[in-house]
């Protein structure tokens, strides 16, 4: 082999640590960082602090919702709760975690040496930290001098005219509107910088159809990114005009439409379940390969189930909005549309298993997590199908079958792979490995917490309950299964103080991870672990969709088959 | 998009019946696994419940809805039945073994046919789900009605409902009364925020939504007393607006409407009551017909509240002792609604009590 | 094995990271376009369902010199761009700075019309369904032609001072982009708001 040099540079693996330089300094650094990796990082734990915040929000409702008549919290209190936990989950921790993990690979797997824009990165990272900080400002700020402490209370999709002046005095509103723009402006920056990054960036032979399926979910994230959140930024530039102008976008007293706010929303929040979900598959879509000992199968057709994902996403928002009375021939597309994206769905489920059947498979935790993610993608993939039918959404919809459905997409799936992501990466971020004991620990913890509280969440949405009532009668028959539901949470917070403990532990005295601890293919593995600032000394030129598999295999490579 | 049903059009006498079974029979056909299910069901009644679980309808568009639903539900219990075999399956049989000789498996990297098999599967599946929904889509939403349904307007306040019969000029709240197998037809309005009208047994959602009119319809087969709730996030007290439906047989109806287009009944025992109620801004709200202060439209009528077995949007049964403990503190029942409390002494509120219990 | 052997072509990769700025700049053109979209639909959909006057047939003169000056615009920034190009830098200067002038131009008469609707006729953003949506449109628009006009001036002072060089053409290249987005969105907004939904 005469050309092939050495994609794995001979460097001594042993993680350097900061050393004891004052601690202003090292915050300095972190503060006026540019680099991809260490806003990566920032991203990641932003995003898993907001998680932490969401979920003890998240917990108040379940105590409050455990038995009948409860008077735990207020109604006040209890609206701020949902309303609040459903922004920051979406907005302030999955998208921070989703863009963390795109910000710290694209650039490793495509080997580049950073993101396409450096500084508008760290300016992405510090307008999404700063959305967040005035969202979280309304605990102390929202009614200004009447009072301390008025969270928005409208709900995370705040349908108008709840968020008129009129229906939301104080300035609650405006800390959730101008919070969720602001934010916007930094993801509008991220998706740009992904895409671009993935389009101008690449290293030497990385073809658009060698890139790791990781990059390419992350690509049309990016893509979704670009065009979704305009819709919400235009939405919530409409809403202030309103509520600062005196506007009439969603003021039905002057001609105004309500529904119109619902159909501005959705056409940002359909998509953005994609944008969270699909790094969440492309996760999926590395760590099952790996521990399966076998590529990804068909990888063409994963490409373009994801694209074809991309697009169909853009077409089905109104199924959100099956109960608000649109013509049948509008509800009957929208039915069409939703259940047609089951299609590609369906396909990488199908490729998953497909890549396990005939492999070897080694359970790890994060394969663990991730085939938990199959399984339960699988599940929510169907009860979406049920949600699709609209006449059963006139039944289901904004009931506990629909906050069951959804929290099995974005906890059954995205934090699973986030969980999986945050293993199969920890190596490579920090130089060690993570505890396999307290993973596995951290793994049946959360997924009977999870199954206890979701599996059974749907059946109070049978039987009638509406979301977002803040108590109900003893007498509707809710009360046993809702009682279950709340006991669930103790599990997951359980299992989820045993991943933080691990990452702490693990990274003081965790193994020595070494450059490709997990007997990997895509290029991250191939530099140090953690990678140098310049990620590579010398770029690596790729022949293949898995080139530390050429090199590991020089006598069997898979260049020879593409 | 498939044609309007002709059964709809011409048959207009009695459109709901002849449609759901015509289309409960054809949903039935496409599941085959549910023919006899589906047509056995389609007669049988549940009975009104305090648990309103959509697996009990008792009305035309619940029971379209109810054999779509379990058309549905076969089909992804039958997906998820092969497709966790299949994970099972290969996690189990796959796994490394104790014994294994550390080579890497055959490393293969797709297949066409079966890549195409799992396309073109799940496709077919998605039409059919397709045209079963809208065949339940047009069944309940494009339906005709005969000249003698009930018309009924329901207007979401926060966090009420009000019920106006136009055919008699009457206004009720909070109980909607209807009478048995008979189409009746509900124009959705709202006054402040959006609301949803739902009551599982009787039909799907619908949403009230200002300066929008919305309709839904229910076709109620069994006797007796409904409930359900908004299901529309509307405002602090969303969780207490909860709606009861009250289906009578047809002479109990009509005596009903008899009664609530009388005036409120007036007694000089209660007198005193009367003149709390309308030196008090009590009057603003509320409308007594018959009484020429009290016409207020921004809360509920209380012509005859008596009539109602609940106050409060259903937070409360009607008796003398909650009324008393509703005019003293609201927010004792219903924390955030909008009747403010009247500061009124004792004296005044045992005679408002009175007064307001003599409404019948 | 006959690996060895193999030369591997180096792929061909058609967008290098010099072009990594006029891809950046697509990317930032279609978030835009999402965002203007959905502000022509609102005024689309609101076109006629204001519940009271004015109408826009009442008060609204379509804005021809206005809107001569902004097209023209793109030209003379083509122009410049193809001075630096040559790397005259003079050459770009003027032309720069008749770009600029032209964008000031549309500024100034937007200012004119905004002037005589709320003054003469009574139109503000708060008057009705009408009002809102076309100030909105109209100002989102506006408020990209100042972004734009900012550059420019940003662009023309370095000029002035001589930093800016022949090496900056593909620079000047993408800022160029955004000042014909900004052009033909007025292509949009235009019809929309004068002819379309009059």
């Amino acid at each position: 082999m005469a050309e092939a040099q050495p994609i794995v540079p001979p460097l001594v693996i042993t993680p350097e640590r900061e050393g004891s330089r004052p601690i202003v300094q090292v915050l300095h650094d972190w503060i006026v960082t540019v680099d991809h990796k260490r806003l990566g990082i920032m991203y990641f734990c932003y995003g898993i602090l907001a998680l932490v915040i969401g979920g003890i929000e998240a917990s108040i409702m379940r105590a409050q919702l455990a038995v009948a008549n409860n008077h735990l919290v207020s109604p006040e209190t209890f609206n701020q709760m949902f309303t609040m936990h459903g922004t920051t989950m979406i907005f302030f921790a999955a998208m921070p975690i989703v863009f963390g993990i795109a910000n710290y690979l694209t650039p490793l797997m495509i080997g580049a040496r950073d993101m396409a824009f450096p500084r508008l990165n760290a300016w992405g990272f510090w307008m999404t930290a700063l959305g967040g900080i005035i969202l979280y400002f309304s605990f102390v700020g929202g009614f200004g001098l009447y009072g301390a402490g008025s969270a928005p209370d409208v709900g995370w999709f705040a349908y108008a005219p709840l968020t008129s002046p009129a229906f939301s005095v104080g300035h609650s509103t405006d800390y959730w509107t101008i919070g969720l723009l602001i934010s916007g402006f930094g993801s509008i920056a991220t998706g740009l910088n992904i895409m671009t990054t993935v389009l101008c960036m690449r290293g030497p032979g990385m073809k658009l159809g060698r890139m790791p399926m990781l990059v390419w979910l992350n690509s049309v994230m990016a893509f979704l990114v670009l065009v979704a959140i305009g819709p919400l930024t235009a939405a919530q530039l409409m809403l202030l005009i309103d509520r600062y102008l005196g506007g009439h976008f969603f003021d039905t007293q002057a001609g105004g439409s309500a529904v119109i706010w619902m159909h501005f929303f959705w056409i940002f929040g359909h998509p953005e379940v994609y944008i969270l979900v699909l790094p969440a598959f492309g996760i999926l879509s590395e760590v099952i390969p790996v521990f399966s000992r076998k590529p990804i199968f068909g990888y063409n057709i994963m490409v373009a189930a994801t694209i074809a994902i991309g697009f169909i996403s853009l077409s089905v928002w109104a199924h959100h909005m099956f109960t608000v009375g649109m013509t049948s021939y509008a509800n009957a597309f929208f039915v069409a549309s939703t259940a047609a994206i089951a299609v590609p769905t369906g396909i990488k489920i199908f490729n998953w298993i497909g890549t396990m059947w005939g492999g070897k498979i080694t359970f790890t935790t994060p394969m663990l997590f991730s085939v938990a993610a199959v399984a339960q993608m699988l599940i929510a993939g169907l009860t979406g199908i049920m949600l699709a039918s609209a006449p059963f959404d006139w039944q289901l919809g904004n009931s506990y079958f629909v906050i069951a459905h959804f929290h099995y997409v974005i906890l059954g799936v995205i934090v699973f792979g986030v969980f999986a992501a945050s293993y199969y990466w920890y190596p490579k971020v920090t130089g060690r490995m993570m505890s396999e004991t307290l993973g596995k620990c951290h793994f049946w913890l959360f997924l009977i917490g999870f199954h206890v509280t979701f599996d059974f969440m749907h059946v109070p949405g049978l039987l009638g309950m509406p979301r977002r009532i803040y108590t109900y009668e003893a007498s509707r028959g809710w009360e046993g299964w809702n009682l279950i539901v709340s006991i669930g949470v103790i599990f997951q917070a359980l299992g989820v103080l045993f991943w933080v403990f691990n990452v702490l532990k693990s990274y003081f005295k965790g193994k020595i991870a070494g450059n490709d601890p997990w007997d990997a293919w895509t290029l991250e593995w191939s530099t140090t672990s953690p990678p140098p600032d310049y990620n590579y000394a010398e770029l690596p030129v790729v022949r293949s969709r898995r080139p530390l598999w050429d090199l590991k295999h020089p006598e069997d490579p898979d260049w020879k088959y593409e | 998009m498939y044609p309007r049903s002709a059964n709809c059009e011409s048959n207009s006498s009695m459109p709901c019946e002849g449609r759901a079974r015509r289309s409960s029979r054809q949903v039935a056909r496409l599941a085959l696994l549910f023919l006899a299910c589906g047509s056995s069901a389609a007669a049988a009644t549940f009975g009104p419940s305090p648990v309103p679980s959509l697996f009990s309808p008792d009305s035309t568009p619940a029971h379209d809805i109810y054999h779509l639903s379990l058309f549905v539900l076969a089909i992804c219990l039958a997906i998820f039945i092969v497709v966790f075999s299949l994970i099972v399956y290969a996690v189990v049989k796959f796994r490394r073994r104790d014994q294994d000789d550390g080579h890497e498996p055959p490393q293969i990297y797709g297949s066409n046919q079966v890549e195409l098999a799992w396309t073109v599967i799940p496709i077919l599946i998605v039409v059919v789900l397709f045209l079963a929904a809208a065949r339940v889509i047009h069944a309940i939403e494009d339906a005709t009605f005969p000249p003698d349904a009930i018309e009924v307007t329901a207007t979401g306040h926060q966090f009420w409902w009000e019920f106006q019969y136009p055919a008699y000029g009457f206004v009720t709240a909070n109980e909607l009364h209807a009478p048995i197998d008979k189409p009746m037809h509900i124009t959705l309005l709202s006054a402040d925020t959006d609301h949803s009208f739902w009551v599982p047994q009787l039909a799907g959602k619908t949403d009230l939504i200002p300066n929008r009119r919305n309709e839904m319809w229910i076709e109620p087969h069994a006797l007796g007393h409904y409930v359900g709730q908004c299901a529309q996030y509307c405002g602090i007290q969303h969780a207490k607006m909860l709606l009861n439906v009250m289906v009578d047989s047809q002479a109990d109806f009509q005596k009903w409407v008899q009664d609530q287009e009388a005036p409120a009944v007036t007694s000089e025992q209660v007198a005193a009551g009367r003149k709390v109620f309308e030196a008090n801004a009590c009057m603003n709200c509320h409308t007594i017909a018959g009484t020429p202060l009290a016409n207020g439209r921004f809360g509920p009528d209380l012509t005859h509240l008596m009539s109602r077995t609940t106050i409060a949007a259903g937070a409360a049964p009607n008796t003398e002792e909650n009324l008393t403990l509703w005019i003293k503190g609201p927010d004792a029942i219903k924390p955030g609604c909008l009747m403010p409390a009247m500061q009124l002494d004792d004296q005044d509120v045992k005679s408002l009590v009175a007064y307001l219990m003599s409404l019948h | 094995m006959a690996a060895a052997s193999v030369t591997v072509p180096q792929a061909e990769m058609p967008l290098s990271p010099a072009m990594r700025g006029k891809v950046g700049m697509w990317c930032l053109i279609v978030a835009e376009s999402s965002i203007f979209c959905i502000f022509v639909v609102a005024y689309l959909y609101y076109a006629g369902k204001s519940v009271s006057g004015p109408t826009p047939a009442q008060v609204l003169h379509v804005p021809i010199f206005a809107s001569i000056c902004l097209f023209s615009s793109s030209l003379t920034i083509v122009l410049s761009e193809k001075a630096i190009h040559r790397g005259n830098i003079k050459q770009f200067g003027i032309f720069w700075f008749l770009t600029l002038a032209l964008g000031v131009i549309f500024l100034v008469e937007t200012g004119i019309e905004w002037h005589r609707l709320i003054y003469n006729e009574g139109l503000t953003i708060s008057t009705n369904l009408f009002g809102t949506t076309y100030y909105s449109l109209v100002g989102l628009h506006a408020f990209h032609v100042t972004v734009g006009a900012i550059g420019l001036t940003i662009i023309l002072l370095f000029t002035l001072f001589g930093a800016v060089k022949m090496e900056h053409a593909g620079r000047i290249g993408v800022f160029a982009m955004y000042w014909h987005f900004v052009d033909a969105i007025w292509v949009v907004v235009l019809s929309v708001v004068y002819f379309i939904a009059r």
